[in-house]
């Protein structure tokens, strides 16, 4: 064993190279074992047990509880009922039956509105923080932070009073409104909420930070000599925008656009609280077929339905990252 | 005052003026009171240190900065609030700032995007500039699949492709490795004289500024302290910062004594004798001067040698560089003075002139001597 016959702590210049790592005397398999390869395993073993035991199993149990069938047991649900061990009626259902895909197709145009909208608002507001003295860049990233740090009911709850019928904020609205309208259609309040509106408003400003943070950390990095060379060479202030800057963003766009359009689409809170009931979107149904109606399958399936159309723009946006990966790998 | 245009007239009038230009950053003046003409087609150099303000010089010269006081002329036109994307100026930048997102080609033909030109002649012309930097083959190319030394020559391939007036280099070798550098310093000359474009190239190595430039201006501290060929500001310093920034010197104190015609004696304490230097211009006896000597000016033998400006010493340090030694000898009065031989015979072990603590001769010219009055 290297160093076991060393006299005790010696200096570098008197004691000759030691290569490979220190071991001690004493050490047993289990150390040994740990120092050459446990320490790498275990680092790469914890995401890997994380995802099976949290993602991947419960993702199974709801792949497997879709074709199951409903039954008055507990939990709700049996195998095998009907004849086939598969009961492919839940998936008919999704497609028969018009609450489904309407509620999907509200839920993606809903997320698809609030992802453009975080984008024009959260990518100036990005471009503008990277531009920013550093001393006031961290209080204004600070800022764009703190709401977090509030609970997420409550600033719903703040966003209910501002838009009842009764609030100074909707009574302005509504004097503004009525100066620019004819006063035929003038009214005495603006129906905020329980509208589509509202849940949009709502999820706008619940979700920008999730937009601005990863534009943010993308424009931070773009070189600035790049904006001058294009200056440099001709190019308006907008035409280096055009050129350069929006070009050079793209995975940001897309870091900040999966990370509003994905939670958005499957929201439950935002649409229950300021949305309107009757046009329900996909979280609400699935909340209503686990709860009251005690359909498990279906819930399950219309889970399913919206992972299958989540899945899609991940790998998607996964494909494009592995390429940027690999090209910025080729670089010498 | 000039009127508007009357630079045309004369012959004599230069490309490019800066008059009293400064810049101030706060209460920091990176840039003060620069004076400076430039002819059409000089390879000019602004030679300094970090922080001697001579990138900010540039970046006014470019339009990223605009000068705090003072005006900028570039072809009898005031520069002043004309933008970057306005000025007859192209800039080949110290990191080469290529667009990552688009090929090599691209990258050149991006400023021509807004020149009146029709699709075939801007290919033409982006065919053009990479011939002229031999990278016709590498057009499609991103530039993270090219060498360095390629990245750097699609840069100033870019710069050159909208033929500018003047052409701003800031640092262009310093990302080559040495053997690269070199064959560039020459292709980089060689390009120049082929367009005519005039150069002005921002540098700390001074061996490039040397090489490249016709003339150089030294600067410090947001000043010129000196502007002149490069033999000129190498061979006649005006200043020990400039005598001590270009090359090596070994500096002395010293009294004149007595000026005859073309000849100063100068009692050099250290040296312990009255040196024969050539005198400069409004010298008296009784003025202390500093003089400075260039190590390969000095001659080293182990003979006494007859004549003017002969010194012993003992050798303390020697360092072999293959094609010369450096000497440091000790003077009787202590100063360390280095002397550069050329090995111009191929030296064996005991084929030098002198090894450590040999005591040595030394002698100079007093045409070699650079009397310094500031």
């Amino acid at each position: 064993m290297p160093g076991s016959d060393l006299a005790p702590p010696s200096g570098p210049t008197d004691s000759p190279r030691q290569d490979g790592p220190r071991e001690g005397p004493h050490e047993g398999p289990v150390a040994r074992w740990f120092n050459r390869r446990g320490w790498s395993d275990l680092i790469t073993g914890i995401p890997f047990f994380w995802l099976f035991f949290f993602f991947l199993i419960p993702f199974v149990i709801v792949v497997a509880m879709s074709f199951a069938t409903r039954s008055p047991t507990s939990p709700p649900f049996s195998f095998g009922l009907d004849g086939g061990l598969l009961d492919f009626r839940s998936y008919a259902r999704l497609f028969s039956d018009q609450l489904y895909i309407r509620a999907l197709g509200i839920s993606l145009w809903m997320a698809a509105l609030s992802t453009v909208l975080c984008l024009l608002i959260g990518y100036p507001m990005a471009l503008a923080l990277t531009r920013l003295s550093p001393s006031v860049r961290t209080i204004m990233l600070m800022l764009v932070i703190l709401p977090f740090w509030t609970s997420f009911l409550l600033r719903v709850y703040a966003w209910m009073g501002l838009m009842g019928t009764n609030s100074w904020f909707n009574r302005g609205l509504t004097a503004l409104y009525n100066m620019v309208v004819p006063a035929d259609w003038a009214l005495r309040s603006i129906q905020m909420m329980n509208t589509n509106f509202a849940v949009v408003v709502v999820m706008v400003y619940s979700y920008l930070p999730f937009m601005v943070l990863p534009l943010y950390a993308n424009l931070e990095r773009l070189d600035m000599t790049l904006n001058e060379a294009a200056e440099d060479l001709g190019s308006r202030p907008w035409q280096v925008f055009r050129d350069v800057t929006l070009p050079l963003s793209i995975p940001g766009i897309i870091a900040g656009g999966l990370l509003v359009f994905i939670p958005v689409s499957g929201e439950l809170v935002v649409p229950g609280l300021v949305g309107n009931p009757s046009n329900p979107m996909i979280g609400r149904v699935i909340s209503d077929e686990f709860a009251s109606a005690r359909d498990w399958p279906m819930a399950a399936t219309v889970a399913v339905a919206l992972l299958v159309l989540l899945v899609g723009p991940m790998m998607a946006y996964s494909h494009f990252e592995n390429r940027a990966q690999t090209r910025r790998e080729e670089a010498p | 005052m000039v009127e508007p245009g009357a630079e045309r007239v004369g012959t004599v009038a230069p490309f490019i003026r800066i008059e009293g230009v400064g810049k101030r950053f706060g209460s920091f003046r990176a840039v003060e009171n620069v004076n400076l003409t430039i002819d059409r087609g000089e390879i000019f150099s602004l030679l300094g240190g970090s922080g001697c303000g001579k990138t900010t010089l540039l970046r006014m010269l470019a339009g990223f900065e605009m000068p705090t006081e003072g005006r900028i002329f570039i072809d009898g036109q005031d520069m002043a609030g004309i933008p970057a994307y306005e000025r007859p100026v192209n800039m080949m930048f110290q990191s080469y700032a290529l667009f990552p997102h688009m090929s090599v080609a691209k990258n050149v033909g991006y400023g021509l995007k807004h020149e009146p030109m029709t699709g075939p002649q801007r290919a033409d012309r982006v065919r053009e500039m990479l011939d002229l930097v031999q990278l016709g083959p590498y057009a499609e190319r991103r530039p993270h699949q090219i060498s360095g030394g390629q990245r750097q020559r699609v840069a100033l391939a870019r710069a050159l492709a909208r033929a500018p007036k003047l052409l701003l280099l800031d640092e262009p070798l310093a990302a080559l490795d040495k053997k690269l550098r070199e064959h560039t310093q020459f292709e980089l000359m060689n390009i120049q004289e082929k367009t005519g474009v005039t150069f002005v190239v921002v540098t700390h190595d001074q061996e490039e500024a040397m090489i490249l430039s016709s003339r150089v201006a030294v600067m410090d501290k947001g000043r010129i302290r000196q502007v002149g060929s490069p033999t000129e500001v190498y061979e006649y310093p005006a200043s020990r910062f400039v005598a001590d920034f270009i090359g090596q010197a070994t500096f002395f104190d010293g009294v004149v004594r007595s000026v005859e015609g073309p000849v100063a004696g100068v009692e050099v304490g250290a040296l312990g004798l009255e040196v024969q230097a050539r005198a400069v211009p409004g010298l008296v006896a009784g003025q202390a001067v500093t003089m400075a000597l260039r190590p390969e000016k000095i001659e080293i033998m182990r003979e006494r040698p007859e004549g003017p400006n002969v010194v012993a010493g003992a050798v303390e340090d020697l360092g072999y560089f293959g094609n010369h030694s450096i000497y440091k000898v000790r003077l009787p009065g202590g100063e360390i003075l280095s002397v550069l031989s050329a090995n111009a015979r191929r030296v064996g072990e005991s084929g030098r002139v002198a090894v450590w603590e040999d005591s040595v001769w030394m002698r100079f010219d007093p045409a070699a001597v650079i009397l310094l009055t500031e």
